[in-house]
């Protein structure tokens, strides 16, 4: 049963690289504009450059 | 409506307007003005034309398309309006009022192919902003707002963005706690379920283990997220002031001590998963309460509706100069819809002025030459000219704005229900935990020192703290949306407590804008067609409602056309000589009846009638007036009386309505009613109003445009909704009592827990079945509740 400090240990190491994605998640502002994205995809951008080309 | 009428009109291509002549023509489409036929070139000319295929008629109107940006050279300004610049690259955030749907987000993102210069742009759609990152080598910011402007999107520069003291919302990283306590308390649940199931005796040094883990969990969570609480508790109590944060400060400290003093002796598993859940909840609550309206800003002042610079002529140049260094004896020149930024001289020109974004009445005023002009006004004719008598600090408005009366902020309001309960509520749960201690002192100092803290544990008020976060944030999207916007939680209970309600009367009770029109004398078709022809070629508003009023008609050629500003109109149509204007054009003098503005008409000489305007009521005012039975009615108007015998059916008593009231009677009259021991909410409206509006318990500015002027108010109520004030004010009452049943429902089961506490037998399972279970039913209920009542008050 000792094997149980290992999993725990890899538990809480794999929930905190979940904390941290979060963390930069929040830190690099991908959180602050939670409406426009909702707009700005259904625009077709690829199809208009394509156009240009 | 008339036959073929509808034949006739052409929607604009660019901006949905109806097209008044056909002379704007490209590419088989119709425009209405030079501006949006211009707009429209620059796209089709750079490919993006894909613009005008997500909507239609994405456009705004641009009638008026001069451009004046001369000032965004001045490399002061410059330098106060960037985020960031250096040799290569300059970041800067423009606020566009324009973006209102997909093809502006479209446009305003493909600027790079407009000009490649500009690196980088991005819309932020809520708060209408554009993010944009350009050269400086290449092209400079004047040219970036040129660019913009051609397309349609004139930012809005004013002189807040320069003193740049726009609230930045709090960045505590309330969100980054939230999470760190969740994630404690996911693992902390998780390794406490052995200790409740029960561990055998032969895996024993797991509990210590798990014990440790838990403790290690706890750490962040309480010198973290769970900080605040004690730097407020700490705060309030060097002011001498018990508020809810003591109790649960105290509650996360003991929690702590005990757990990790259980940890260490190895006495029991402690109450690391309670502590976790605790922070999480109330922090929870935390986050709930803020709540942020992106499109409103409830401290909207003057500067934010003042231009950064004015045009100053000099030596028969122009020169753009920043307000803060405009000097009196200055010449400056306003054009067509800019804004007089310091009290003035008229000097050249027709002065047409618009304040009602001073007085909230939108009739225009005429100026004539060497008359004062006050700041705060907007030219609405052609371009004037005219002396600074005052600097911008000076002058009226801004004086009007600083008065010590309206800037002093009485503590006014009133303590809500969870900050008066809170002291009595810790007192009597520190009462309880000492004599639980004496009590077992004397037996067991073990049993003692248990009981004392288990009574501090299962008492901590999460459950209260977190029923007026919960129903408020409720109440508050409810009245979100029914277009009530609420400054913040507190507002809900100012508002149930209010007895007495004054409102101010243009703009708030009556709609400016929309008059009634109404037409004396019988008209002939024929000659309905004459004045039509007239007043669409007249800008004028009330030309305009003439217009709007007798529908779409044929137009007749006209031989000649002249307009008398502030007077009215001359024209020869069809054979006919037309005069239409008020009673100084017609007749050399103006009757003075102001409660009804009159159009005379005549055709070849011979008065054939008048059109009268009339201001109209909102709609609601019936149901307003019934709250006559409940609440103290008063009007307060800066008015003359003449719509006393209109009014005198709304309102109890004619001494109940105030006219000729200056902005600081009413001020005065709201505190006299203060100091009578009532609760006053004020509904009113433009600057006129601030000072009551500060002064009140509850100021609320009416508005038809939420961008519009905002001063100081804790409300702001969109014009549509005015009808719904008894239904707002019924359900804030509705919620205060939902908030006093939740209170009921937390101390029941604060009182289940002490029964166990005060015994010293706490167990942990206890505790942490206790602690979420309450608060869940907290939750659930004030949600529930409230919306209930929404409905009952039909605001659902």
């Amino acid at each position: 049963m000792s094997i149980i400090y290992f999993l725990i240990g890899c538990s809480v190491m794999l929930a905190l690289v979940f904390l941290g994605a979060f963390f930069w998640a929040q830190n690099s502002g991908q959180n602050d504009d939670l409406y426009t994205p909702s707009i700005r995809i259904l625009l077709d951008e690829p199809q208009n450059q394509e156009e240009e080309k | 409506m008339i036959k073929g009428s509808t034949a006739e009109k052409t929607l604009c291509y660019h901006c949905g307007d109806d097209c008044l002549t056909q002379a704007y023509v490209v590419d088989e489409k119709h425009f209405c003005c030079q501006g949006c036929k211009s707009v429209y070139s620059v796209l089709s000319a750079s490919k993006l034309s894909n613009y005008y295929t997500y909507n239609n008629y994405p456009g705004t109107n641009r009638k008026q398309t001069d451009k004046r940006f001369d000032y965004l050279s001045d490399p002061e300004i410059l330098a106060k309006l960037v985020d960031y610049a250096d040799d290569k690259v300059a970041i800067v955030t423009l606020y566009i009022p324009q973006i209102h749907c997909s093809s502006c987000l479209w446009l305003l993102e493909q600027l790079h192919n407009l000009n490649p210069a500009i690196y980088h742009s991005r819309v932020d759609f809520l708060k209408k902003t554009l993010h944009l990152k350009f050269d400086v080598e290449k092209i400079s910011l004047q040219k970036v707002v040129e660019l913009l402007f051609d397309i349609g999107y004139e930012p809005l520069i004013s002189l807040q963005d320069v003193i740049k003291e726009q609230k930045k919302p709090a960045r505590d990283g309330l969100v980054k706690k939230i999470a760190v306590a969740g994630f404690c308390f996911g693992n902390v649940m998780l390794l406490s379920f052995p200790e409740y199931f029960g561990i055998s005796v032969s895996e024993q040094s797991f509990k210590h283990f798990f014990g440790l883990i838990n403790l290690v969990f706890t750490l962040p969570v309480v010198f973290y997220s769970g900080r605040e609480y004690f730097v407020s508790a700490w705060h309030n109590l060097r002011n001498h002031v018990l508020n809810i944060d003591f109790p649960l400060a105290l509650g996360i400290a003991v929690l702590f001590v005990r757990t990790a003093f259980e940890v260490f002796s190895h006495t029991g598993a402690g109450f690391a998963d309670t502590l976790c859940g605790l922070v999480f909840f109330l922090l929870i609550g935390k986050f709930v309460q803020r709540k942020t309206y992106h499109h409103i800003s409830f401290e909207r002042d003057y500067r934010s509706f003042f231009p950064v610079a004015v045009q100053v002529l000099e030596e028969d140049k122009e020169k753009p100069v920043p307000l803060a260094k405009l000097k009196t004896g200055q010449r400056i020149v306003i054009r067509n819809n800019e804004i007089i930024p310091a009290d003035a001289i008229l000097l050249k020109g027709d002065g047409l002025i618009d304040f009602s974004f001073v007085t909230g009445e939108s009739v225009l005023v005429n100026k004539t030459l060497g008359e004062i002009v006050y700041a705060g006004g907007r030219q609405a004719g052609r371009t004037i000219e005219l002396e600074v008598v005052k600097s911008v600090s000076q002058s009226y408005l801004t004086q009007l704005w600083n008065n010590e009366a309206f800037t002093r902020r009485h503590n006014n309001r009133t303590q809500i229900f969870s900050e008066k309960v809170s002291k009595y509520f810790t007192i009597v749960l520190l009462a309880i935990a000492v004599t639980s201690l004496v009590f077992w002192l004397p037996f067991d100092y073990r049993r003692g020192l248990a009981a004392f803290t288990a009574v501090l544990i299962v008492a901590c008020p999460c459950a209260l703290a977190l029923s007026t976060p919960f129903t408020m944030s409720a109440a508050l999207s409810i009245f979100d949306r029914n277009f009530f916007y609420l400054k913040n939680t507190r507002i809900v209970e100012q508002m149930a407590a209010v007895d007495t309600i004054a409102m101010d009367k243009t703009g708030t009770i009556t709609i400016s804008e929309d008059s009634n029109v109404k037409v004396h004398g019988d008209l002939t078709d024929r000659e309905k067609q004459l004045i039509y022809t007239a007043c669409s070629n007249s800008i004028h508003p009330l030309s305009r409602m003439i217009c709007k009023y007798l529908g779409n008609l044929k137009k007749l050629p006209v031989a000649t056309y002249a307009e008398v500003p502030g007077k009215g109109i001359f024209a020869t149509i069809d054979g006919h000589d037309l005069m239409i204007g008020n009673g100084a054009l017609l007749f050399g003098f103006d009757s003075k009846n102001e409660s009804v503005s009159c159009v005379h008409v005549a055709i070849d000489k011979k008065h054939v009638g008048y059109f009268s305007f009339y201001h109209e009521y909102r709609e609601g005012i019936k149901e307003i007036a019934l709250l006559a039975s409940s609440y103290r009615l008063y009007l307060l108007s800066g008015d003359q009386d003449h719509e006393k015998e209109n009014l005198v059916k709304f309102f109890a008593t004619p001494g109940d309505m105030r006219f000729n009231q200056s902005p600081q009677n009413k001020l005065d009259f709201i505190r006299k009613l203060q100091d009578d021991g009532q609760t006053v909410m004020m509904i009113g409206d433009g600057l006129n109003d601030s000072g009551a509006l500060k002064q009140s318990n509850l100021g609320v500015a009416i508005t038809d445009n939420v961008n519009n002027f905002s001063p100081g108010c804790d409300a702001i109520l969109d014009g549509r909704s005015f009808r719904k004030i008894p239904s707002f004010l019924r359900f804030s009452k509705n919620t205060v009592r939902v908030i006093h049943c939740s209170f009921g429902i937390s101390l029941t089961y604060n009182v289940i827990g002490l029964t166990y506490a005060v015994t010293g037998n706490l167990s942990p399972l206890i505790a942490a079945i206790l602690m979420p279970l309450s608060t869940v039913t907290i939750i659930s209920f004030t949600t529930l509740a409230t919306h209930f009542a929404a409905k009952k008050c039909n605001l659902l």
